[in-house]
């Protein structure tokens, strides 16, 4: 592909632009207003899935936007492949986009979706022709060119919306919760298709989702936002197993929170009382003896013990009477109660195998101390 | 039958009746052999549409007429549509005061915008010039172009536009390519109601049409002060015909444009 405007940010190469983000605000003019965007620093490297996750108005979309160049920030600023886009419009940055309800053209073919960036780009119609199929190929809707966008199905139009934001080779990709108008099952479907589509592109995805599922299963590494700034930043292991902070103990995934205070430190484990027991946990910081702290552990990381565990790290044990059993197919999840009223949620296979949990039982429940987080 | 399932039937056959009726009179009317405007016509004949098609001093206006709608219509259309796009980017506060002051010629009674017309194109006598004719009509017609316009803008996806700038179409090429194609059935629709805002305009083209631009609906009205000849009936019923014609066609591009907009809409929740 030759056009002139071709290659906007960063050079030609077949690798994802990298995206660097420094101290990046944004605050809409009203007065008193809070920061939408409030100093979100992010390395994101070339080549890789990133997602950012959050709750509506934790301002990734605002994030995603003023990379696009739709908004522009209040103060920091936004470099790709190292140069900064700020003063760049939207139009010059050559950022692949694809939207939650698809923005297809309702007034133009399936090809000429696809073909529109080209066109801007002055490709000759021939070869064009030849990219658009190309793009559809890879988005499986081949022969699909000469409909109507709404003569598609839903999960069919974001697929061409896909097509239409690859078409041009952009070396970055935004995606503003492109699967969130869909049914779950397509969903499922579309986010492999997209981690595919990432892998054979090899180009940076940034995608903006409130779906936890959705960005654990897809992403390189997930950004969690909350309130206008980067609550943690990593994998989705280590998002999962060592949250940073309650908010995203409790935002991804399902967590257990006891109120323990803290009794002494273990080179980096941290011994504190939680219901009159001693539990263990890693911490990343040095709390003082007698100070307040939070606890967390996953609800499918406890057993049920009756005094004998089988796994050989070291282990948390605690007391407590079953207040509920639901069986849910593949699982069976017991809530729980410790001493006082602490509420602790346990989930287990359903096997045959394990004896079910009556309510009102008395058992001991017990998980391994790398599973303990002080946050 | 019981009354409560006659009754809503024969009061809106009766309403309907009631507004077709002076119509469907004229219509006739103008089909009659006689000389004089009687009703009902003792036979019928094309005499006065003869009368009408031979006549220069009925053609005259009707051209003057024509090309002073077909003029507004360019216009009228123009502006009106840069007008609505340019208050959808107002801030909202300014946006009603901007869309009232466009739309006031349409609240203000016609006799005073009439009134007000009149003063002020005497001072630059303009009064008796087609271009007075136009640039007059023109006021009256760019609240509908506007209105009409501004629907059409109010259906279209703001992330149309931010779409075809990510796919790096220039702001201009955005407009042509996707705003524009979009808004063209409400484009279409307000250049129809220019049209007929012109076409049927009475009040005032009897301010300043003077001698040197009479135009038909001012035709008729000297017509009908001095004489009553059939001639009139004829020209009404064809321009009856002609404003009909036009609002069917509005009333299709409209179905159409909500057509699609469903389409979409629906498609994509």
């Amino acid at each position: 592909m030759t056009g002139a405007g071709m290659n906007g940010a960063g050079s030609a190469s077949g690798s994802g632009a990298s995206v660097t983000l420094s101290n990046l605000e944004k605050t809409y003019d009203r007065a008193n207003a809070a920061k939408a965007v409030d100093g979100v620093s992010l390395d994101i490297r070339s080549g890789e899935f990133l997602t950012m996750l959050g709750p509506s108005g934790s301002g990734k979309t605002t994030t995603l936007m003023m990379i696009a160049g739709f908004e522009t920030p209040t103060a920091g600023d936004i470099a790709i492949d190292g140069k900064s886009v700020v003063a760049m419009p939207p139009y010059r940055r050559n950022i692949g986009m694809v939207f939650q309800n698809y923005a297809l053209f309702p007034h133009l073919t399936v090809e000429e979706n696809v073909g529109f960036p080209l066109k801007q780009r002055g490709v000759p119609k021939a070869e064009r022709a030849k990219l658009v199929a190309e793009a559809l190929e890879l988005v499986h809707l081949p022969g699909y060119g000469a409909r109507y966008p709404r003569q598609l199905s839903g999960g069919q139009q974001q697929r061409v919306a896909v097509a239409r934001a690859v078409v041009f080779k952009p070396r970055l990709l935004l995606m503003d919760e492109p699967l969130g108008a869909l049914d779950k099952q397509l969903r499922e479907n579309l986010q492999l298709e997209m981690r595919r589509l990432h892998a054979d592109l090899g180009i940076t995805f940034i995608y903006v989702t409130h779906d936890q599922e959705e960005a654990l299963t897809m992403s390189d590494r997930i950004a969690v936002m909350n309130d206008g700034k980067v609550a943690q930043v990593g994998s989705p292991e280590d998002l999962y197993d060592r949250p940073d902070n309650r908010f995203v103990a409790g935002f991804i995934g399902e967590s257990n929170f006891l109120p323990a205070i803290v009794r002494g430190l273990e080179d980096d484990v941290v011994i504190a009382e939680c219901e009159g027991t001693l539990i263990r946990a890693l911490c990343p910081g040095r709390p003082t003896s007698g100070e307040k702290v939070t606890l967390t552990t996953r609800p499918e990381r406890l057993r049920f013990t009756d005094g004998a565990w089988s796994g050989t790290t070291p282990q948390n044990r605690l007391s407590v009477t079953v207040t509920e059993a639901v069986f849910a197919g593949e699982r069976c999840r017991y809530m729980l109660q410790a001493g006082d009223g602490t509420s602790i949620v346990l989930k287990e296979p359903s096997s045959t195998a394990i004896r079910r949990r009556a309510v009102g039982e008395r058992a001991e429940i017990a998980w391994s101390v790398a599973d303990t987080i002080l946050v | 039958m019981r009354l409560a399932q006659i009754l809503p039937g024969t009061v809106v056959g009766l309403i309907l009746f009631f507004l077709a009726f002076p119509i469907v009179v004229v219509a006739i009317a103008s089909f009659s052999s006689a000389t004089y405007l009687t009703f009902p016509p003792p036979a019928f004949g094309l005499r006065w549409y003869e009368a009408y098609f031979s006549n220069p001093d009925w053609l005259k206006p009707t051209w003057v007429s024509i090309w002073v709608a077909s003029a507004v219509v360019v216009l009228a259309t123009f502006l009106g549509t840069l007008a609505a796009l340019g208050i959808a980017r107002l801030p909202r506060g300014l946006r009603i005061f901007a869309a009232g002051l466009i739309l006031s010629p349409l609240i203000v009674p016609g006799i005073v915008v009439a009134i007000g017309i009149y003063y002020a194109y005497s001072r630059y006598g303009l009064v008796g010039t087609p271009i007075a004719m136009v640039l007059a009509h023109t006021c009256l017609a760019v609240p509908f172009v506007v209105t009409s316009v501004t629907a059409s803008l109010s259906g279209i996806d703001p992330r149309l536009e931010q779409a075809a700038l990510s796919l790096g179409a220039t702001p201009g090429a955005t407009f042509f390519q996707v705003t524009l194609p979009l808004i063209q059935p409400g484009v279409l629709v307000g250049a129809l109601f220019a049209f007929i805002t012109s076409f049927d305009e009475l009040i005032v083209a009897l301010f300043i049409s003077g001698t040197g631009a009479v135009t038909l609906p001012r035709r008729m009205w000297d017509d009908l002060r001095f004489q009553i000849d059939p001639t009139i009936a004829a020209v009404s019923t064809l321009t009856i015909v002609l404003t009909a014609a036009l609002m069917g066609a509005a009333h299709l591009l409209r179905k159409r444009a909500e057509q699609n907009r469903m389409a979409t809409s629906s498609a994509a929740p």
